[in-house]
């Protein structure tokens, strides 16, 4: 049996490795031509001759990182009620809930977002069209809540019974036990829960594609439109195999790519000072 | 003479029975013992009528299976070329270096116009080309400046591998420049439904997708309708291709002659092109 999970760990982590290869050698030419690192602060203006990525870079940041700011707070509440803040049949419904949200298809809330989200942030706005980075993150941090709100409450149910019980036992309220005990024994499953939340929000294509417009301009406030990496691969991709705008691609999945890495590192760094301190 | 009376009795029959054959050939009849796959994509603006044509087809013969996508008119030439499906449409003629790359073969077997479409709800219902122009392009941003109510113009396009695009680049903004803070929408059918629910907005869509939902604006006083570009007073006008990797085989075949064929050309007809026969 050992061997054979041997050869599956080897096997998974072999792929990811070739795609990067795959990318690289792909966007060798770009490299040669020392045109990578200054695509990376360039616009896009292919009839121009210009093939940079700053501003889907500056999208996928952007979209990305505030869907993290509304998920997070959103599914750590969830999770506290799910694993026993809320009355048990109350968690239970609400476990139930956010299991069948995981295996709701991303074009339903997109479908949902161009009916429902993008004409009331529209009007909220009072100009613009609603299609814009806020509406995009919104509906973004509803799609990534289920995955942190399950691993969060894993987590939180995994701390001993005993623990808590003996918070109970000196006076501490529910919401002080999951507070002062509970939270901070969790660090660990609290960390996995944001690196997957924000995993799902940069590799999101459709919710992007359909809600935050897409725009090739630089994004100057919350209600403008923005263009994220996956969305740009996924609308450039029907083009001409052989044009500059499709040799590009290979880059934009480099820098993509680049990204999710760095910030899985960044907040395992986080994780690790936290860890020291305590 | 009894035995003659009989054998012309016979000629005319059979004569009546092959006249049905003969006449409907290229229309459904033809897919009859038929199987198999038929793999269709590109184009947005053919897909009403190419789901149309494959569900009659179905209909009739259960055992030929025929999928639709979209996609652009881009990713249907480049998809038919590499093989990856039997049809590729396109909203444009594909071009040269395409047709000699792929050994394409093409059928244009409608002709459509691309309109400029607002929301119902907006009073603006007719712009001169250089209007057009200047709001395509960022020049204009309000819709005041052009006899409309004072907000910003919400401007939506396509995206590149759209054939939409290219014929109103060409012909309506004479190869102007779009304006960077553009909505990109990856559909016909996606530009009507944005045009349709957001009141400040100004899109294009192809003549055959226009409906109650969008309001079609008139160009230069002339509107974009099935009549007017059928006499060419609309100028904003493409041929809708279906091409094939080398002539067309089989089931790719008999498709496009159902399209060529009256039935075909009456449907093209009935979701608002021009039949090219």
């Amino acid at each position: 049996m050992k061997p054979f999970f041997f050869i599956s760990a080897v096997i998974s982590a072999c792929v990811s490795v070739c795609i990067v290869l795959f990318m690289i050698i792909l966007g060798l030419p770009l490299f040669r031509e020392g045109l990578f690192f200054s695509m990376l602060t360039s616009p896009w203006n292919p009839s121009n001759g210009v093939f940079g990525l700053y501003p889907m870079i500056i999208g996928t940041l952007g979209i990305s990182s505030l869907a993290l700011v509304f998920g997070f707070p959103l599914s750590l509440g969830t999770a506290a009620l799910i694993s026993g803040l809320a009355p048990k049949p109350l968690a239970a419904v609400l476990r139930k809930t956010v299991q069948a949200m995981t295996g709701i298809p991303t074009v339903v809330y997109g479908f949902i977002g161009v009916f429902l989200l993008v004409p009331l942030i529209r009007n909220l706005a009072g100009e613009g069209s609603g299609m814009c980075i806020l509406s995009s993150a919104l509906l973004l941090s509803v799609l990534i809540s289920p995955t942190m709100i399950l691993t969060f409450s894993d987590t939180f149910d995994q701390v001993p019974v005993k623990t808590r019980m003996a918070a109970t036992a000196l006076g501490a309220t529910p919401v002080q036990t999951f507070l002062w005990v509970v939270l901070p024994a969790s660090k660990k499953g609290l960390v996995t829960g944001l690196i997957l939340g924000m995993g799902r929000a940069m590799g999101d294509t459709l919710i992007a594609l359909m809600i935050s417009g897409n725009a090739i301009a630089v994004p100057d406030s919350l209600f403008s439109p923005a263009r994220t990496l996956t969305a740009h691969i996924a609308l450039v991709i029907a083009s001409d195999f052989d044009s500059p705008e499709f040799k590009t691609l290979f880059a934009c999945g480099l820098v993509l790519y680049g990204f999710t890495a760095l910030s899985t590192l960044a907040v395992r760094a986080i994780d690790t000072v936290f860890r020291s301190e305590s | 003479m009894k035995t003659t009376t009989l054998k012309n009795m016979a000629l005319a029959f059979i004569l009546i029975l092959l006249i049905p054959t003969g006449l409907m050939a290229g229309s459904l009849d033809s897919f009859k013992g038929e199987k198999g796959s038929l793999k269709i994509s590109g184009g947005t603006a053919h897909i009403p009528v190419m789901k149309d044509a494959a569900k009659r087809i179905m209909a009739v013969n259960p055992d030929i299976q025929i999928s639709i996508a979209g996609g652009g008119s881009g990713v249907g030439i480049t998809q038919v070329g590499e093989g990856l499906v039997d049809i590729g449409n396109s909203g444009r003629k594909p071009k040269d270096e395409e047709i000699a790359k792929y050994g394409l073969s093409m059928v244009e077997w409608a002709i459509d116009g691309v309109g400029v479409a607002v929301n119902p709800a907006n009073p603006v219902g007719s712009l001169t080309k250089a209007q057009i122009t200047d709001i395509f392009s960022g020049k204009i941003t309000h819709w005041n400046q052009v006899g409309g109510v004072d907000k910003a113009i919400n401007v939506y396009t396509r995206d590149e591998a759209s054939g939409t695009r290219e014929v109103f680049g060409e012909k309506a903004l004479n190869k102007g420049p779009i304006t960077t803070k553009a909505v990109v929408v990856a559909s016909n059918g996606a530009m009507k439904s944005s045009v349709a629910t957001d009141p400040y907005a100004i899109g294009y869509v192809s003549v055959g997708h226009m409906d109650k939902s969008v309001k079609a604006v008139s160009m230069d006083g002339v509107a974009p309708t099935v009549d007017t570009v059928k006499s060419r007073k609309y100028p904003i006008a493409r041929g809708l291709y279906s091409n094939t990797k080398g002539t067309p085989k089989g089931l790719a075949k008999k498709f496009l002659d159902y399209l060529m064929s009256a039935e075909g050309q009456s449907l093209a007809e009935s979701h608002g092109f021009i039949p090219v026969k």
